[in-house]
């Protein structure tokens, strides 16, 4: 097993992250059909190790990480990153929930994605088995990605989202369709690219996975903020009704 | 019945002892097919990869028109070269008509639409699946398109066997412009018309059957190609 610092670039290295919150939302409004999918979203992400947006379906979760991944626009407000030199793209990474995988080898799928990267040829394969070697991947190198199982295709494109080097990594909903060993192993890959310094945003149902995994709780409501709190405190004693009723298992209505 | 059983046992002869002027129309038919597929394939990858994934103006009615295009009828297209390559069109001092080449051109025109058609197809669909993948990747459009044709590679064949029976079936275009002289422009489609009405049933059912097996064998092809696209790519 190869150190993953090797692999992933340090985030604290950039002294901008620990004077600025890595993402600073205000006044994010955001329509669909005529509707309000997000309404005056304010919040301040990334200043703990790993973010969960939370909350029902519905509520937004997915549209938010979306804009924050730069995958839409907006209708008004504004997304800013602590990165003040015009971000790169590939500072931000994102995990899909649904696994989109290219028609090729788990390697290759890997040396497409470090090519985008701008890793140089001579220097792919060998990276790309490094990731493969962080993710448990390495027997599966020569194996059509597709045809992976569906634990091993998520690890694999968490891989590939930490061979951008990300500061950032956006999960959505990563481990929905799961089984309890791959979503262990999908939480270690999480947890080993936090120790290295990469702010992670995940979107989550599992509030379990919360539990082990997050620092702050952002749980939105209708395409609101219904509360945005440190997690112990989000669990023990969540301000909002809607926060309280969501982890006494209730419907709120 | 008999003069149909007569006239088969002789076509199987033709075919076996693989006679000369039969061997001589099969090998021009591949050629000027093969060549006008290729033409087609070089005209309607990038065609069908700008249209499948592309977004210009003018993108929806040109997909409608190259749509459109895969009914052209080929008496109307061996017509309108007619017109061009003969010595009074503006393309006569090229000298084309009753070529190979003009017949090669005919069938180009014809299969192109089909090409770019199927793969325009075949790059949406992927496109559409991959389309956030590549957002995020910040790859640039011409990356994206090399990825498309890359991973649709093995469905892509679809398009360039469908071509392939096209050029090989068509008759009309090529009659026309090829004129279908002996040792010249003849090829397996207008040598069995020709052979037919003129009543030597032999020759026009040996190329015929030859006709037939190589469609068939494109057939077969597609579906090895496309069961070997799901064992290497899909999984």
């Amino acid at each position: 097993m190869v150190e993953p610092d090797r692999l992933i670039r340090l985030a604290h290295t950039r002294p901008t992250l620990t004077q600025h919150p890595p993402v600073r939302i205000a006044d994010l409004y955001l329509q669909r059909g005529g509707q309000y999918i997000l309404r005056d979203i304010t919040a301040n992400l990334g200043l703990s190790d790993v973010t969960a947006i939370m909350g029902p379906n519905g509520a937004g979760k997915t549209q938010l990480l979306r804009l924050i991944a730069g995958l839409g626009q907006p209708d008004s407000g504004t997304i800013k990153f602590a990165w003040p030199d015009a971000p790169e793209k590939h500072r931000i990474a994102l995990v899909f929930q649904r696994p989109v995988l290219l028609r090729r080898s788990a390697l290759a799928n890997l040396t497409h994605a470090l090519a985008q990267y701008g890793v140089t040829r001579t220097r792919r394969t060998a990276r790309a088995m490094e990731l493969l070697d962080f993710g448990g991947l390495t027997d599966r190198a020569n194996i059509p990605a597709r045809a992976l199982s569906g634990g091993e295709q998520q690890r694999l494109t968490l891989v590939r989202a930490l061979g951008a080097a990300p500061d950032l990594l956006l999960l959505d909903e990563p481990t929905s369709n799961l089984d309890p060993r791959s979503t262990a192993a999908i939480e270690a890959l999480i947890q080993r690219a936090t120790a290295q310094g990469v702010r992670v945003i995940l979107v989550t149902h599992d509030i379990g996975q919360a539990r082990r995994l997050a620092k702050d709780i952002l749980f939105l409501q209708d395409g609101q903020v219904a509360e945005h709190s440190p997690a112990p405190q989000f669990f023990d004693t969540p301000t909002s009704a809607q926060a309280a009723a969501y982890l006494r298992g209730e419907l709120y209505l | 019945m008999q003069d149909f059983t007569a006239a088969f046992r002789a076509a199987l002869d033709l075919v076996f002892r693989m006679d000369a002027d039969l061997m001589e129309i099969v090998g021009l038919s591949l050629l000027v097919s093969g060549a006008a597929v290729t033409l087609a394939c070089v005209i309607g990858f990038p065609l069908g990869a700008a249209l499948g994934a592309g977004r210009f103006a003018g993108r929806m009615p040109l997909l409608v028109l190259v749509n459109a295009a895969m009914g052209l009828p080929p008496v109307v297209v061996g017509l309108t070269l007619y017109l061009l390559l003969s010595r009074a069109g503006p393309l006569g001092p090229l000298d084309l008509l009753y070529t190979p080449t003009a017949m090669i051109l005919a069938q180009t025109v014809l299969v192109t639409p089909i090409v770019a058609a199927i793969t325009a197809q075949i790059v949406a669909d992927l496109s559409e699946e991959y389309r956030d993948l590549f957002a995020t990747m910040g790859m640039r459009r011409t990356a994206q398109a090399a990825t498309l044709m890359w991973d649709g590679r093995f469905a892509l064949t679809t398009a360039v066997l469908a071509g392939a029976g096209r050029a090989l079936a068509e008759v009309g275009a090529v009659v026309i412009v090829g004129g279908n002289i002996d040792h010249v422009t003849r090829v397996m489609t207008t040598a069995i018309a020709l052979e037919t009405s003129r009543g030597a049933l032999e020759l026009a059912l040996g190329l015929g059957l030859i006709l037939l097996t190589l469609s068939l064998g494109i057939n077969a092809a597609l579906m090895g190609v496309r069961a070997a696209a799901r064992r290497l790519s899909d999984g």
